[in-house]
């Protein structure tokens, strides 16, 4: 910590934050809000004189709430920067000044009331996200007694009564009576690994099994005498010295068992506690009495993450942590440009997985500024501006921000910040954006290719690079055997496919179209692909209006991954172009002869939850529920993604 | 820019070994490309990716003043990078390559061998088709400046501006709280060896 505050290359902004974030790769101007300490941070020396003479007595966080601090105070003795602090909001010398004792106690004469919010811009090449996480907070979890009962604390509570640093200096007791607790019971999986949204995360939260045991290890070293008991679910103990570690804490003679406990009650008199668990091991009800009982939390994605997501336009996983942009290649890069991530705001990580993202991620970033040029693949987007009618549309499409647009000006491309998704291209209907390498002219002269001799004996496929076209890779890398009829064109991302694409295929014969592209979380782009859900639902109810069964478009979500996945989206695929006659066909030329170019759904219908009817075009089923625009779509039935959703009464 | 009567599109139809030539009838596909628009040559490798089959294609070019190039083997995902490269070498943009995908999306999914060879002649046409409106790109290049925002001061947070400012680069930590240290500031002890966590 020291050596990050004394390094001549970095400048620390602390009590600082983020307030926006623009630019691209090798650009980015960052404008950040550095707080009023009201301590002048490089002439104080910490002394603590200001300290003794604020009236102001606060729960200290850093202690986690287990003892007090003041309203001018320093965050831990070790803190970088070592100065003192005023938090604003609670001092009685801020507007009006109606205390000021410190300022007389500051010999220094540091403390200045006066002193206002600074804004600091900076230009940098590249950014690195390590906002972290946040811990789980088991107020939820009322059977364990985390707010009822004074002798159950969490981990990072124990963390503090067991520190040296803490409110105790290192003299372990419990927080009811101050009495040393001989009986330690530990709870795991508290708030992690539960279906149960009220009670938690899904995810193993990854830390907090070694936590417990280092915990336990350290109780056997300082307190041989102590009687430790930890309920689990599963030990997670993989990484490298940790089994090794829970074997030491078990020939000190700690007690694991199975089960979680029930139900958790407290001895009014004695503030013990009394636990009854099902020993799932022994398939048996069992009672113990501890002295105090520790929760093991787990972790969750930090709050303040979010703004920071939005300004920087990065994913998450369903979980709330950031997405990287490969889960196994690309584990520190993210889909925008120049922007990367450490640490726990990835996942759930200790201090040595931290680290060691940390330094992959300044590795990767320090590529970038070495090399001090960026070259930017050749497959960005063109306006053409003769063709365009300043709308705008194609700016609002960006889930980069890489298109500028001003009303009645055409739009321009930030090419650095162009990942060539293509989904403005498939946004404007005036045919006034052009893909570099991926061409509307390319994509026309191959659907003219596929459908020129015998169309009904094939399907037209749009396949993304990143999941469905690799998806089809790893089908025929592991020979999944299937029906020859698709016939693919690869596109960047399934935003790519401007409705007008399928629909000349239709009108060109072709029996069934199928577009494929990542699953929502897997986006290349971000949420390009929210955009073609909008457009296929737009062709949907333009087919059938049309006259046409909105059945023979078909939507599908494949991950590289999945080949067995692709098979069978082939097999269902080849099914249903079967259904179609050449008189079928035959009949769709003179429907879509004349009819213009379904558009997509507009915002308004898909900005909102709301009641809805849905059926899966692929086999037919049926349901009712609620619409969400981020809520991936699949039919319980058949797995397909081709799901059309109506408005309830609609 | 190149009008349609200058195209001169060059196939390379690779055998893979067995890997295509095994379920597909090769010599058939690469007939079948020299009835297709525009296409000057074809030819059929056993291993176009080798040494040997990159040479005769960058020969070809040379012979035949190619300029656009069609390779039939397997998915660009493996080798994309590779033919781009070698067609480079021949004093060709590398954007004026297409490659058809005759391994993973045909012969490794196809056991019936006129089903297959009819499939890959298809594929072949398709992207002899998109070749036509392939035109040479140039890469942008962009300037980097040489210095790093750094968001949060936690352990991770401060191990990045640690190894970025080590390297060399001006590094901008930026920390909501007070001080840097992060949750890792709180832990008295760390695993798997029990040390102090500051």
């Amino acid at each position: 910590m020291m050596d990050v505050g004394r390094h001549p290359k970095i400048e620390l902004l602390t009590n600082a934050e983020l307030e926006d974030v623009s630019g691209y790769v090798g650009n980015f101007k960052a404008r950040i809000r550095k707080k009023a300490r009201y301590v002048n941070e490089a002439e104080c020396t910490a002394c603590g004189d200001c300290v003794s003479v604020c009236p102001v007595v606060l729960p200290d966080e850093y202690q986690m709430g287990l003892s007090s601090r003041r309203a001018i105070y320093i965050p831990f003795p070790q803190a970088v920067p070592s100065a003192y602090v005023v938090s604003a909001e609670d001092c009685l010398g801020l507007n009006p000044i109606a205390c000021g004792k410190c300022l007389e106690a500051c010999e220094k004469q540091c403390i200045n009331f006066d002193m206002k919010d600074e804004h600091i811009e900076v230009d940098v090449g590249a950014i690195i996200v390590a906002t972290g996480m946040d811990v789980y907070d088991p107020s939820a979890l009322d059977e364990y007694g985390y707010t009822r009962f004074t002798n159950v604390v969490t981990s990072l509570e124990f963390e503090r009564l067991i520190s040296t640093g803490g409110p105790l200096e290192g003299h372990l007791a419990r927080p009811s009576d101050l009495k040393r607790p001989r009986r330690i019971g530990f709870v795991q999986c508290v708030g992690s690994r539960t279906q149960d949204p009220q009670r938690g995360n899904p995810y193993c939260s990854n830390i907090c099994c070694m936590n417990t045991i280092k915990d336990a290890q350290y109780l056997m070293d300082n307190y041989p005498d102590s009687d430790i008991m930890v309920f689990y679910i599963d030990l997670r103990a993989y990484g490298k010295g940790f089994e090794e570690l829970l074997m030491r804490t078990r020939s000190r003679g700690v007690r694991y068992v199975r089960g979680l406990p029930g139900e958790v009650r407290e001895d009014a008199s004695s503030g013990n506690l009394l636990v009854t668990v099902e020993n799932t091991t022994d398939k048996r009800i069992e009672n113990y009495e501890f002295d105090m009982l520790v929760l093991a939390v787990g972790a969750t994605s930090a709050i303040a993450t979010e703004s920071i997501r939005q300004m920087v336009s990065l994913s998450k996983s369903p979980d709330g942590f950031l997405k990287e942009a490969h889960a196994k290649l690309r584990p520190v890069d993210t889909p925008t440009k120049g922007v990367f991530i450490a640490g726990a705001v990835e996942s759930p990580k200790d201090v040595r997985q931290s680290v060691t993202q940390a330094s992959a991620a300044s590795s990767r970033a320090s590529i970038l500024l070495n090399k001090g040029e960026f070259s930017v693949e050749a497959i960005t987007a063109v306006v053409f501006d003769e063709q365009c009618s300043k709308c705008g549309l194609c700016a609002r499409a960006c889930p980069f921000g890489a298109i500028t647009w001003q009303k009645k000006q055409a739009p321009k491309v930030i090419s650095a910040a162009c990942s060539g998704c293509g989904c403005c291209a498939a946004e404007c209907k005036y045919g006034a954006i052009g893909m570099r390498h991926f061409s509307d002219q390319a994509i026309y002269a191959q659907i003219d290719a596929i459908l020129e001799k015998d169309p009904h004996e094939k399907v037209v496929t749009f396949a993304c690079n990143w999941c469905s076209y690799a998806g089809a890779d790893t089908a025929g890398v592991s020979r999944m055997e299937y029906p020859p009829s698709a016939r693919i064109i690869r596109t960047m991302c399934s935003a790519r496919v401007n409705p007008e694409f399928v629909w000349y295929a239709f009108q060109k014969g072709a029996p069934v179209v199928l577009v494929s592209g990542c699953h929502y979380a897997d986006c290349h782009y971000i949420d390009a692909n929210r955009n073609t859900v909008r457009r296929v639902e737009g062709l949907w109810d333009g087919l059938e209006k049309s006259g046409i069964r909105p059945q023979r478009l078909l939507l599908e979500w494949c991950s590289a991954a999945e080949g067995l996945r692709w098979q069978a989206i082939m097999k269902e695929t080849d099914n249903k172009r079967k259904t179609v006659t050449r008189e079928e066909l035959e009949q769709t030329r003179t429907l879509l002869a004349k009819a213009r170019v379904p558009r997509p759904r507009t915002d308004k219908d898909i900005n909102e939850n709301q009641e809805a009817d849905f059926v899966c075009l692929r086999c037919g089923h049926s349901w009712a529920g609620i619409f969400n625009v981020e809520t991936e779509r699949t039919c319980a039935e058949c797995k397909s993604n081709s799901i059309r959703w109506l408005r309830k009464n609609a | 820019m190149l009008t349609k009567e200058d195209l001169r599109i060059g196939v390379f139809v690779c055998d893979c070994g067995s890997n295509i030539a095994g379920f597909v009838n090769t010599e058939t596909v690469r007939e079948f490309a020299e009835t297709l628009p525009d296409v000057v040559v074809s030819v059929k490798n056993k291993y176009t990716c080798s040494d040997p089959g990159q040479q005769e294609i960058q020969r070809t070019i040379f012979e035949k003043k190619l300029n656009r190039i069609v390779v039939a083997s397997c998915s660009p995902a493996s080798y994309e990078p590779i033919f781009r490269q070698c067609i480079q070498g021949a004093g060709l943009n590398p954007y004026l390559l297409e490659m058809a995908n005759l391994r993973e999306h045909c012969s490794w999914v196809t056991p019936d061998r006129e089903a297959a060879t009819w499939k890959a002649k298809d594929i072949l046409k398709v992207a002899v088709s998109r070749a036509r409106w392939l035109y040479p790109q140039d890469e942008e290049q962009i300037t980097v400046t040489d210095a790093a925002l750094v968001i949060g001061g936690g352990v991770a947070g401060m191990q990045a501006a640690l190894d970025l400012a080590d390297a060399g680069h001006q590094v901008y930590l930026v920390e909501q709280k007070p001080s840097i240290g992060g949750i890792m500031a709180q832990l008295d002890k760390v695993y798997p060896d029990i040390e102090c966590s500051i």
